[in-house]
């Protein structure tokens, strides 16, 4: 019997012991180049982290190939960011270069520090999820491809975080992204009344509806949908398997944009939506590519030094972010959920574009 | 030549960026699961849909939670993936790995699964993505033998994550990692046994940058911060004014504008500075956190579902967090208790707050309202009293 319980392994076993003699004692740091970061301590010694980027799905060979090009440059110490970006950790200044020359060599890009866009947070999609409304690899492939430029570099006025989630879920929890790419249905759940009474339980199905549009009738143990207050959540089915949602025709991804998690300058704040749908189009999505890159565009040439995409549009205003973007505003931009109407302007104060 | 089997796939296969589908195609050289995963991942960017049904309870001995059920709705056409569940491995705090443990997680995972893996998944633990019902038992005895553990699923507390911390940052106002780790440890059984309304989220940012998304993203955040004076060294304020505008970057853009700046020394009004972290970002040589360390305790983030997002809000302006870390492991089992009593099943915690109050959540915890908790006191007059402080007054 294996034993349970052990926890995960002890992260200090795994520290580099030029950080296990520094642990606590950092001074500064200082960005190098892209993707490199030296961090100095209060006795004198540096510590140099390079930083590549990963599809975060990734295969064993891949990651005993990141072993390899670890052993050989940094004694096997690395470690992952909360990006997904793979980290290795030198001890010498004069290791970098050849590690970046191998990493180059063997196609990781490496970079993501900085005023850059680093990794795409993300989630499974068709790969792996039963409640998707897109697919999460495919699209973060196809971006990255197109803005590849700006993980390299450090030219934006600000770093910007994207994020994807397949479907409202949020596993990623992109809701505080500078841009963040979101899976939707877009019609309502068929409900299959013959298998309800063996697969769900009736109150917690009809609990689970955000707008209460599910009925339960629990003489005949079967639901009802109220089609006109279903917003395709999706959240029924996640508690209900007769309730299938996906819709190849209608399913497709929406933009939000202007979250932070961070507390530098504002406060943290949720991304708001700037595109209501764009289809499906594998398998590389040119609507949703174009869509972000042009937000990331328009924010780089208009935002001062240090605004956040969020910071930006609250300075210039909503109506300002939708003229230069050029992105159309329409009637499911303004919120009627709880709350909205805090959202709503209450003065003659705005801007005519 | 015969025609590609994946042409869809095959696509993204092209590009600068790393693709996954190389990643896939190594393991489906290996694996006849991956080798599945490959064509039904193709057959869903023809058919635009998932083809994945609906989880199922399965697990390991003595857990409850740490493996996600999956299985194929075209098992007839992929056998191999009929079954094809998820381990959840819970990731050495602050995701450092030396090698030797990251090919004994890749020794257990060839042995038993598909060899494909997401380094990591959102919640911070390391997936093991694919395997059958009957290898999971196996594979968990391996990778205990390993030194590994699985990771919280379901109504349980999720694998606590915590940022790079005194490890490697300067900011780092608490060890964000040895609390990470402790809360971990000591709270094994709520992570691998279900027994709460819903999911319970830790996270610990040691500064206010919170790299871990602690407030966006947990139920209970931990984000170190600071009660005095910001550490200033003049002569590398004057050193970073030859590469920035300090006027125009740093004291212009301080939400509190707390600073001034007369192009020889910078003057902070300490009083005003609400440690939003802006300035020190700027110059980390010349400007640090305070020496009076602690953290600030924010509780309710959440993602949309169910009754829509949530950043998590502040019921602890400072504590001081040191080992053993009895006060905050007591408060959290506190706030949890109320929780588990009050909470209807899949209500987060922030969801309860929100429908009960925040009033009656301080009282039911022990906590004292102070004005650090709101951004402004209420508009509306609908004003609920205690029943024992109107006896009082009327007496």
């Amino acid at each position: 019997m294996a034993k349970t319980d052990i926890g995960p392994p002890d992260y200090k076993t795994m520290l580099p012991p030029v950080i296990q003699r520094n642990y606590g004692k950092w001074l500064y740091h200082e960005i190098l180049k892209p993707g490199v970061l030296m961090h100095v301590s209060e006795s004198g010694e540096a510590l140099y982290s390079v930083r590549a980027g990963s599809p975060r799905l990734v295969s064993t060979d891949h990651i005993r190939e990141i072993c390899e090009i670890a052993d050989e440059h940094c004694d096997g110490y690395l470690r992952f960011t909360s990006r997904h970006n793979i980290e290795f950790l030198l001890d010498d200044k004069n290791k970098v270069d050849p590690l970046i020359d191998e990493l180059k060599s063997r196609g990781y890009p490496v970079g993501g520090t900085g005023h850059a866009v680093t990794n795409i947070v993300h989630t499974q999609g068709w790969v792996h999820c039963h409640t998707p409304a897109t697919d999460a690899s495919g699209p973060v492939k196809a971006l990255m491809d197109e803005i590849y430029d700006y993980y390299t570099t450090m030219k934006l006025p600000n770093h910007v975080r994207i994020s994807l989630a397949c479907c409202l879920n949020m596993c990623g929890a992109i809701h505080c992204s500078d841009i963040a790419i979101l899976g939707i249905h877009r019609t309502v759940p068929k409900t299959d009344n013959s298998r309800v009474p063996n697969v769900c339980e009736i109150p917690s199905t009809v609990a689970s509806c955000p707008t209460g549009a599910i009925r339960g009738d629990m003489k005949n143990k079967t639901l009802t949908v109220n089609d006109e207050k279903c917003m395709y959540c999706g959240n029924c089915y996640t508690v209900c398997p007769a309730m299938p949602i996906a819709d190849p025709d209608n399913d497709g991804i929406s933009i939000w944009v202007g979250g932070k998690v961070s507390n530098a300058r504002s406060a943290p704040m949720f991304s708001k939506l700037a595109i209501p749908f764009l289809p499906n189009n594998p398998p590389r999505w040119p609507e949703v590519v174009d869509a972000v890159k042009n937000i990331l565009e328009v924010y780089a040439r208009h935002a001062k030094k240090h605004e956040r995409v969020g910071e930006w549009i609250e300075r210039v205003g909503w109506e300002r972010f939708f003229s230069l973007t050029g992105i159309p505003f329409t009637d499911q931009h303004i919120d009627d959920f709880d709350l909205a109407v805090d959202t709503f302007r209450t003065s003659t104060q705005f801007k005519w574009r | 030549m015969s025609k590609p089997e994946t042409p869809l796939l095959d696509e993204l296969e092209k590009g600068r960026w790393p693709s996954f589908v190389k990643d896939l195609k190594q393991a489906a050289k290996k694996n006849p699961m991956a080798r599945d995963l490959i064509h039904q991942l193709e057959l869903s960017y023809k058919d635009r849909i998932g083809h994945w049904k609906h989880g199922g309870i399965v697990g390991v001995k003595g857990y409850g939670a740490g493996v996600i059920g999956r299985y194929s709705d075209r098992p007839d056409l992929f056998p191999n993936v009929q079954a094809f569940h998820t381990l959840r491995v819970n990731h050495p705090t602050g995701w450092f790995y030396k090698t030797d443990a990251l090919r004994k997680l890749c020794d257990v995972w060839d042995k038993h699964g598909s060899g494909l893996t997401n380094m990591h998944g959102s919640t911070g633990d390391a997936i093991l993505l694919g395997t059958t019902t009957d290898h999971l038992q196996p594979c968990f005895n391996d990778l205990s033998d390993a030194g590994f553990d699985l990771g919280g699923s379901g109504s349980a507390l999720r694998t606590p994550s915590a940022c790079v911390g005194p490890a490697r940052c300067e900011w780092a106002c608490i060890d964000s990692l040895d609390i990470c780790y402790n809360i971990t440890m000591t709270y094994q059984d709520q992570i691998h046994r279900p027994m709460f309304p819903y999911k319970f989220k830790i996270k610990v940012s040691a500064c206010p940058n919170d790299c871990v998304a602690s407030i966006a993203r947990s139920d209970f955040s931990i984000i170190g911060t600071w009660k005095d004076d910001i550490q200033v060294d003049q002569k590398e304020v004057l050193a970073y004014a030859s590469s920035i505008n300090i006027q125009k970057e740093v004291c212009d853009l301080c939400p509190t504008r707390c600073m001034e700046w007369n192009g020889k020394e910078l003057k902070i009004y300490n009083d005003d500075c609400t440690r939003c972290m802006h300035c020190i970002n700027l110059m980390p040589k010349a400007l640090r956190p305070g020496k009076e360390k602690g953290a600030s305790i924010l509780v309710g983030g959440k993602a949309p579902i169910v009754k829509g997002a949530l950043l998590s809000w502040v019921v602890v302006p400072f504590i001081k967090l040191e080992p053993p870390y009895d006060e905050l492991k007591n408060l959290i089992e506190r706030i949890q208790d109320w929780w588990d009593e009050n909470g209807k099943s899949r209500e987060r915690l922030g969801e309860l707050i929100t429908r009960l109050g925040m009033r009656v959540f301080l009282k039911a915890v022990g906590l004292p309202a102070v004005p650090q908790m709101v951004k402004a006191p209420r508009t509306n007059p609908y004003v609920f009293f205690w029943p024992e402080d109107i006896q009082k007054e009327v007496k």
